[in-house]
């Protein structure tokens, strides 16, 4: 561990991800900032394995072979529009990796303590100076891996603050484990997307939390390690409990936050393993996600707490009634709108994805720019189920960058806007935010796509989205409805288009 | 049901109650349609048109009259008409509650039902039914043009080899369906339109058409809109005031003007004085919708065209959607049809007259023996009521702006000074208890977050989804920790951290590749 050479490829390794994730601040340097962090993987595994104490390294290179191949498969076969699943999936991976190093940590501890026992001295004793441990004899000593030498000269201090660390990072590791699962199956739709939650609701959450907190200060007493394994279970019911209370259109948050626990996990582990390389990482992740969380929670103007707590709150008094109709309108009369107007918007949300009707949007765009019209995006922040989800979606369906803007850069355009349209989403363009203190949603910031001219709005059928509010724009004057699967619909309305 | 429509008996009426269109689609409800030999003639639909439609063809009023379970019309009926409805006929028709309660008496005691289109109540569920508002656009558009046709310049400004034509300016009083239709057509045709009216809320509609709104130095609450369902209301007597001086200043430059205030069941108010006609040019025009309820200018003379003796013309007709006989009757056809549609909901041919529904019930004026006149409010708002809206923000003067500037600074400052304060003093808690070897990497630790936060702040918004994966793939940087204990003599830990290595590996590489094929996509145009 001592090696200069290892902590050198660590510290390089170090600034080449923050490199890396500093370069996502464009589209063109981003493509530079993942060789960065490529390299930067690179030389910290091979550091690590080429650095003093490892054994094994044949199968360490077999087993990253063969992560690598899997690896491979899901990054190559996964669709766009599954990116979601994706990254929640993997996120359970990094958790429960977390988990296993943790409890690994702990049995070492119980080898180095039966260690010590043999020769005599007590684990975690510390010489004349008060702090230096005395350690285990030097023959012993250098019979060990560079993990147990670690342990065995830790003072008793030392080693009660690494049992602290292990414990947060097994903790986490476990939330962040089952919560990702549960993630990954609501955006797959393998689990019911709507917030549900056990009788008892949060009761239970503070219970699994309670007795997490007695586990793990039974452990750090010394009850031994059956203790360690409770505080697992605890904590994969919250990350389950947890996960399952929060509805689908809230996915945005859970995801990035998940993302956040990862890096926390990481960087608890890098402390018990006095790692400086997990440390550094782990707190850029965590940080990075907390702050995507936090844009992602302004964006809908909720609370952090409110999102994990679960579920919309009930309304807080009599929701404004809507009145008036749903106009419905044909693949012809958007085509006659279109073909008119000069200037159009088009507002993308999850049915866009779930309808894979990227491409189809992208060649509609495609026609009405070639006929001079001023054809533009407007991406609500949490539009999608994860964080830049519309985005990702668009490039892989090759409508240049430049035309897709936020919400800020283009709310203010809509007046000037001739035709609006909506494809698949629902909250995000919702007056009832501004207009209907009651509603759910109020105060959230909303796409004004109906102060446009027109507005048409293509849905698969009437009913209400994701949160299940009713939204006012439908029933509005310059409102059209074009009921139908999103890419089916916009196939029929290409041909038109001249 | 057997829907019939006669010839209109009143003279010049051109307008039809039932298109060959509209008779299909009234078959598809499952009535039958009939009628009268002629009753489209003067639109443009000749008989043999109704009965390609499958329209049976009557041949007089009478025997139409006596087959038809519901008679539309487009007029109210005359006497000769009263006499022929019968017990049980429903009759659809302007009919004015008020102008003709005679006649309404005299159907309800016949016990016939009579659906009056000029009472369909204006929420937007009741739009497509709306008769009123589509003849009044069809009134406003006739406008202009009847202006245009009586007015001997151009609307548009040209510049030709021939000198320079300067553009008709034109004045459209009164914003609702026909003035908004006006407005439209005189700035489509090139000339420089002006509107007014008495409810400010219009202003945003009148600009959208194209036209500049007249507004009044004149500071009072102005009543809301919504509140009369939309209608203008009886102004103040200091409120007319500004408005007839407004005019008076207007009335020389303007070349035509388009009346079309209207108060409901009031007569019209007086908006264009005898002054005002005096102080126009000569070869100016007036058209005067209003002139059916006495006009906004005195001088019109109902359903003529006169000559003022300083040139000035006033038309006072009161069939411009008459005289678009064809237009007119497909609009007013499609409003009867819709109408019938609400009145069968099931589909099947059977009227199913629903006193509950608001729209119905609205417009039904006798009905079961008895006159349902004056309906009770319906039970929404034609329109929400106006918020108060915000005071527009105060400029702020040089001084001020710096002022907050200074205050903002020093409100940031006084936050950062907290916050460091306080984390600085958590981080001496911490040392003054923790080892130096937990210290040091705790300082690793704090100065990372710090970075990242620095960091993640400048991402674009587009690239979440690459940062999620990127931070995804170097979260598995915990696969370092598994690399260090796979060392292990112990067997359980050697394989808790084969696992780990494999399942971080998946995610590095996963993570990589899959943020790599997200960026090769974006693209710039």
């Amino acid at each position: 561990m001592e090696y200069g050479f290892t902590i050198a490829a660590y510290a390089v390794a170090a600034v080449l991800f923050v490199l890396s994730l500093g370069g996502l601040s464009g589209q063109e340097s981003a493509k530079r900032a993942v060789w960065y962090g490529i390299v930067g993987m690179a030389i910290a595994v091979v550091a690590t394995m080429i650095g003093p104490g490892q054994g094994l390294w044949p199968l360490s290179v077999i087993l990253i072979a063969a992560g690598a191949a899997v690896g491979y498969q899901l990054a190559t076969k996964v669709q766009m529009t599954q990116m979601p699943e994706l990254v929640a999936i993997m996120h359970s991976l990094v958790g429960l990796a977390a988990v296993f190093v943790g409890f690994n940590a702990d049995l070492m501890i119980n080898d180095i303590a039966a260690l010590y026992r043999e020769t005599g001295v007590i684990f975690g004793a510390v010489g004349p100076d008060g702090w230096t441990a005395i350690g285990l004899p030097a023959v012993v000593y250098d019979g060990l891996s560079s993990f147990g030498q670690l342990i065995a000269k830790k003072s008793g201090v030392e080693l009660t603050i690494l049992r602290v660390e292990l414990v947060l990072g097994i903790w986490i590791g476990a939330v962040t484990f089952t919560g990702s699962i549960i993630a990954y199956g609501k955006l797959a739709g393998r689990v019911d997307s709507a917030a549900a939650k056990l009788p008892g609701g949060h009761l239970l959450n503070a219970g699994a939390a309670g007795l997490s907190l007695l586990f793990a200060a039974m452990y750090l007493s010394g009850a031994g390690s059956w203790t360690l394994v409770l505080l697992t279970l605890c904590a994969l019911f919250i990350g389950y409990h947890l996960i399952m209370g929060i509805g689908g259109a809230d996915m945005p948050v859970v995801v990035s936050m998940l993302n956040s626990y990862s890096g926390w996990a990481a960087a608890a582990i890098g402390f018990s393993l006095g790692n400086d390389l997990l440390i550094v990482v782990g707190a850029l992740v965590g940080s990075s996600g907390a702050i995507l969380s936090y844009i992602m929670c302004k964006a809908m103007n909720r609370s952090f707490v409110s999102v994990i707590l679960g579920g919309f709150g009930g309304p807080a008094g009599e929701q404004m009634a809507v009145e008036g109709e749903q106009i419905a309108i044909e693949a012809e009369g958007v085509a006659a709108a279109l073909n008119e107007a000069d200037s159009v918007i088009i507002i993308p949300g999850y049915g866009m994805a779930v309808a894979q009707a990227q491409s189809a949007v992208s060649d509609l765009v495609k026609k009405l720019r070639a006929q001079g019209k001023n054809v533009r995006f407007a991406i609500h922040p949490v539009a999608g189920r994860l964080p830049g989800h519309m985005n990702v979606l668009l490039a892989e369906a090759k409508v240049p960058y430049d035309i897709v803007m936020e919400m800020d850069e283009i709310n203010d355009d809509f007046p000037n806007t001739d035709v609006a349209i909506v494809i698949g989403s629902n909250d995000i363009v919702n007056p009832a935010a501004q207009d209907d203190p009651n509603s759910p949603i109020a105060g959230m910031p909303v796409l004004e796509c109906w102060k446009a001219k027109q507005v048409f709005v293509s849905k698969r059928g009437q009913g209400t989205g994701y949160s299940g509010i009713e939204n006012p724009l439908f029933f509005k004057e310059n409102t059209r409805m074009f009921y139908g699967d999103a890419k089916a619909s916009l196939d029929k309305l290409l041909p038109m288009i001249d | 049901m057997k829907i019939g429509t006669p010839k209109e008996v009143f003279e010049g009426e051109r307008r039809v109650a039932m298109t060959p269109d509209s008779a299909l689609q009234l078959q598809k409800l499952g009535h039958e349609c009939l009628i009268e030999s002629g009753a489209g003639m003067a639109s443009g639909f000749d008989d043999a048109a109704y009965a390609a439609a499958g329209v049976e063809v009557v041949k007089t009023a009478t025997a139409l009259w006596k087959a038809a379970d519901i008679v539309a019309k487009v007029r109210a009926p005359d006497d000769a008409e009263m006499k022929k409805l019968r017990e049980g006929q429903t009759l659809i028709s302007f009919f004015s509650p008020v102008a003709d309660e005679a006649k309404m008496q005299a159907a309800a005691k016949k016990g016939a039902t009579v659906v009056a289109m000029e009472m369909i109540p204006r929420i937007s569920r009741a739009q497509k039914m709306d008769a009123l508002s589509s003849m009044a656009n069809i009134a406003g558009y006739r406008a202009v043009i009847e202006a245009g046709n009586n007015f001997g310049r151009f609307f548009t400004g040209q510049i030709t080899a021939a000198g320079k034509v300067p553009p008709a300016k034109v004045l459209v009083i009164g914003a609702g369906v026909a003035g908004l239709a006006a407005i439209g057509t005189s700035t489509s045709l090139g000339a420089i339109t002006l509107a007014f009216d008495v409810r400010p809320e219009v202003a945003e509609q009148v600009e959208s058409m194209g036209a500049q709104f007249v507004y009044l130095d004149f500071e009072e609450e102005q009543q809301d809109g919504a509140v009369t369902g939309g209608y203008a209301s009886v102004s103040s007597p200091e409120f007319r005031e500004a408005q007839l001086a407004k005019f008076r200043e207007l009335a020389p430059q303007v070349d035509i003007v388009i009346c079309t205030a209207l108060i409901p069941n009031r007569e019209a108010p007086e908006l264009w004085t005898a002054d005002m006609v005096a102080a126009m040019k000569s070869g100016s025009v007036i058209v005067d919708l209003a002139a059916e309820k006495g006009g906004n200018c005195k001088q019109t003379v109902m359903d003529e065209k006169i000559v003022t003796e300083y040139g000035v013309t006033i038309i006072g007709y009161t069939d411009f959607p008459s005289r678009m006989g064809t237009q007119a009757s497909t609009l007013y056809a499609t409003n009867i049809r819709h109408l019938l549609t609400d009145l069968t909901p099931a589909k099947d041919g059977v009227i199913n007259h629903n006193m509950e529904d608001d729209v119905i019930r609205g417009a039904t004026i006798a009905h079961a023996s008895e006159v349902t006149f004056p309906p009770p409010p319906p039970k929404i708002n034609a329109i929400a009521q106006q918020k108060n809206k915000p005071a527009a923000p105060k400029a702020l003067t040089p001084e001020e702006k710096r002022a907050a500037e200074t205050a903002a600074f020093k409100a940031q400052t006084k936050n950062q000074i907290i916050l460091l304060g306080i984390g600085g003093a958590l981080l001496l808690a911490v040392g003054s208890v923790a080892p130096a070897s937990f210290m040091q990497h705790f300082i690793v630790f704090i100065l990372s977050v710090f970075i990242g936060f620095q960091v993640i702040w400048g991402v674009a918004h587009s690239l979440h989804t690459p940062l999620m994966a990127v931070t995804n793939a170097i979260s598995s940087i915990v696969i370092l920790g598994a690399l260090i204990q796979i060392g292990s003599s112990s067997f359980l830990i050697t394989l808790l951290s084969a696992l780990g290595i494999f399942m971080a590996s998946i995610n590095i590489f996963g993570g990589f590749l899959v943020t790599r094929r997200m960026l090769a996509m974006f693209q710039k145009s």
